[in-house]
């Protein structure tokens, strides 16, 4: 006798799927689709004037170079943050994966930052680093570094990619520790035995074989500093000084929140979801052939 | 059984009164950005007002801080569910006056709910900034300040600099400043809060030096930046020369830096007046303010200050029994003891004629002198084209655009003449993006 559940009714499936559906539809594809419509109109912030304008707001956008300098920021942004806080939290999970006394206590520790609101995080990292009062900045100008974010734009930029790449570490961290536990001791012991040196053995083995988790992490990495790094900007630097930490995200959010220029921040919504819609594709069309699952 | 039904007959029967008397009340929603002590304030001139008559019931909402009560109000707007009055600062007042339709202009309001209404009571320089060129009231004054400068007296004492005669002009500041640093503060000499509204705005009204063509926007949305003169840039190469060694130094922004007065680490601070309760209350040294400074090779300066602050501005498409509760709420608002009583409290200026007068009859200013200086300010001389306010769209980018500009300037990346070139370039191409929205 088959033991497989058969649905006998055709709509039940369907049933079945709709509550994910819904959520999906509801908030993704209609906000979405509603961006992609206002990036055609043109309109005061009262919504008291409407005017369909095809693609101006589009020619407007390109035509600005600060537009081209916050692709710059982003970019600069993201390696730094995706590249720090996935090599940190790799190198921490290959060590806590070790049989160390405590490690229990090092890894809830480890995990705790992501319970952090990343306001919260930004206004954390501010008041330690802030010029006359945080404590770390008091540190660093006692050793004779002219520490000032406010008006140093390389300052800031180390700060908020300090501050999103903690955020995200014990993310990383959890999901790296994870894929460590689930590679089978016995391979790793094999290679011990033949006499293969811990390096060699992380670099041929265990790496490779963590490949689908930090594929995972990739991917999920790059949407984090693209999308959610937001937060921290905002309560750190607001974008500034001059300009320096302006990432996309922030441009959207300066420019049609505080600016009310609607259209033209629907504009750069609509590009940048399609610049991480491509981003991941190529990262599944090219970077996915090399992950051993 | 029955019983039973006697009682539910009983309680529906409360519920329809208690709804009965909630529509005879009409409920005014009042939207602020003010937190702590002035936070208060405001529940308790709601509590009074609501206490003085039965007919209308001001409910007041915190919404976050200034853009983000005016952005909360245009979204609310939107949504087809906005307050009935909504404090918006200064910088937003050119957003809320091109949308016409979306607000009620308060002589209009005034004028259709019949209540008594006199512009003429209210002081001209502080109603002026919220007024068409025709002088008709568009949003009712609540809380107006302006820039002072703030400084710390027992620091001039130990800097062996006289106290009770602060720096009139900038140059004289910047000696005092070197003098300061030298006498421990190392620093800071002197700094500022909201870099572009003192160095910007302020300066442009107190030296008669237009900010933009057309009366600095008054006139129409076509206007342009004129902040790049001579003026401005000698004023910003100052500052750049004098962050090289900290005798000037950056505080930011908005107003986040203003603790270093407080904490005595910048003995001279140029920032609101309204700054007052902050000090009062955390200033463990004895401090003053004076007027702010001027160049004195300027001619005729100074000339005036122009306010900062908020004002309430009124939303349209309410019922006329709810305009009838706000005109009430404004006229109590005016009234001449509850200005002096918002005057004293909060620092911020008085806007009746009448309250000012009395704080002066009642000796307010001879015991706290710094609390008359932004009044004093504002009505120093008969105001020009160049001094009666500025009006611009996309205000909140433009100073962010400014500052930006400020701030490359002082970390060396752009010398004061280009950035002040930049800052006119990109702030004309934020006007033109408001007056492409508004006039279509």
């Amino acid at each position: 006798m088959e033991k497989r559940a058969i649905f006998g009714s055709k709509t039940l499936p369907y049933l079945l799927l709709a509550p994910q559906l819904l959520v999906t539809l509801v908030f993704f594809y209609w906000p979405a689709s509603q961006a992609v419509w206002q990036s055609f109109l043109l309109q005061d912030a009262f919504g008291l004037r409407t005017d369909f304008v095809w693609l101006e707001n589009y020619r407007h956008l390109f035509a600005q170079a600060d537009y081209y300098r916050a692709m710059g920021t982003t970019a600069i942004f993201s390696v730094a943050v995706a590249g720090l806080s996935l090599s940190i939290a790799l190198m921490l999970a290959v060590q806590a994966d070790k049989h160390i006394k405590g490690a229990g206590i090092y890894k809830t520790l480890l995990i705790w930052p992501y319970a952090v609101a990343p306001a919260i995080a930004g206004v954390l990292w501010l008041f330690m680093f802030q010029p006359s009062l945080g404590v770390v900045a008091r540190g660093i100008r006692s050793l004779g570094v002219d520490w000032n974010p406010l008006l140093n734009g390389d300052h800031a930029m180390l700060l908020v990619v300090l501050a999103s790449t903690w955020k995200q570490i014990s993310y990383n961290f959890l999901f790296f520790l994870a894929g460590l536990q689930s590679i089978p001791r016995s391979v790793i012991e094999a290679a011990a035995i033949d006499g293969t040196r811990p390096a060699r053995r992380f670099w041929t083995i265990v790496f490779p074989l963590l490949s689908p988790t930090a594929f995972f992490l990739l991917v999920v990495n790059i949407v984090y500093v693209f999308f959610d790094t937001f937060g921290i900007i905002d309560a750190m630097t607001g974008g500034g000084p001059a300009k320096a930490t302006e990432t996309l995200v922030y441009k959207v959010f300066f420019d049609g929140r505080l600016g009310g220029d609607l259209g033209g921040s629907a504009a750069q919504s609509v590009m940048l979801m399609i610049m991480v819609i491509g981003l991941t594709a190529i990262q599944f069309r090219y970077i996915e052939r090399k992950v051993t699952y | 059984m029955k019983r039973h039904i006697g009682l539910g007959w009983l309680a529906a029967g409360t519920v329809l009164l208690a709804a009965n008397q909630a529509s005879a009340q009409a409920e005014i929603h009042w939207w602020h950005a003010m937190t702590g002590a002035n936070n208060d304030l405001i529940v308790k001139i709601a509590n009074d007002f609501n206490a003085s008559q039965k007919d209308y019931k001001v409910v007041p909402t915190f919404k976050g801080g200034y853009p983000d009560t005016l952005n909360a109000g245009i979204a609310a707007f939107r949504a087809g569910n906005a307050p009935h009055i909504i404090q918006v600062f200064e910088v937003g007042t050119g957003t809320m006056m091109s949308a016409t339709g979306a607000v009620k202009p308060v002589h209009v309001l005034m004028k259709e709910t019949g209540e008594p209404f006199d512009a003429n009571a209210y002081l001209t320089p502080v109603t002026r900034y919220y007024s068409t060129t025709k002088g008709e009231m568009l949003s009712m004054p609540f809380n107006s300040s302006s820039t002072v400068m703030w400084y710390n007296k027992d620091a001039f004492r130990k800097a062996g600099l006289d106290a009770d005669k602060p720096p009139k002009t900038w140059p004289e500041l910047f000696e005092a400043a070197k003098k300061l640093k030298a006498a421990g503060h190392a620093t800071c000499g002197f700094s500022n809060a909201w870099v572009t509204w003192v160095n910007v705005e302020q300066l442009s009204a107190w030296h008669n030096v237009p900010l933009a063509t057309k009366a600095n926007g008054m006139d129409g949305f076509d206007t342009e930046l004129k902040i790049n003169s001579p003026l401005h840039v000698k004023h910003l190469s100052n500052l750049v020369e004098l962050q090289k060694d900290k005798t000037y130094d950056y505080s930011g922004r908005t107003n986040t830096g203003e603790g270093r007065f407080t904490s005595g680490e910048c003995p001279i601070m140029l920032t609101s007046s309204a700054f007052f309760g902050n000090i009062k209350a955390n200033a463990k040294f004895e401090f003053a303010n004076a007027p702010m400074p001027y160049y004195p090779d300027v001619a005729g300066a100074p000339q005036n200050s122009v306010i900062g602050g908020a004002s309430l501005w009124v939303m349209g498409g309410k019922s006329p029994q709810e305009y009838k509760g706000v005109a009430r709420f404004f006229t109590f608002l005016s009234e001449t003891d509850r200005q002096l009583e918002l005057h004293v409290k909060s620092g911020y200026m008085p806007i009746t004629k009448a309250a000012y007068e009395k704080a002066k009859a009642t000796g307010v200013y001879t015991q706290a002198p710094y609390m008359e200086t932004p009044i004093l300010e504002l009505a120093n001389k008969e105001p020009t084209d160049n001094s009666k306010g500025l009006r611009f769209g996309n205000m909140v980018q433009l100073r962010d655009v400014w500052a930006e500009e400020f701030e490359a300037a002082l970390n060396g990346k752009k010398t004061a003449q280009q950035a002040l070139d930049d800052a006119v370039a990109r702030g004309n191409q934020l006007l033109r993006q408001f007056e492409r929205t508004v006039t279509r």
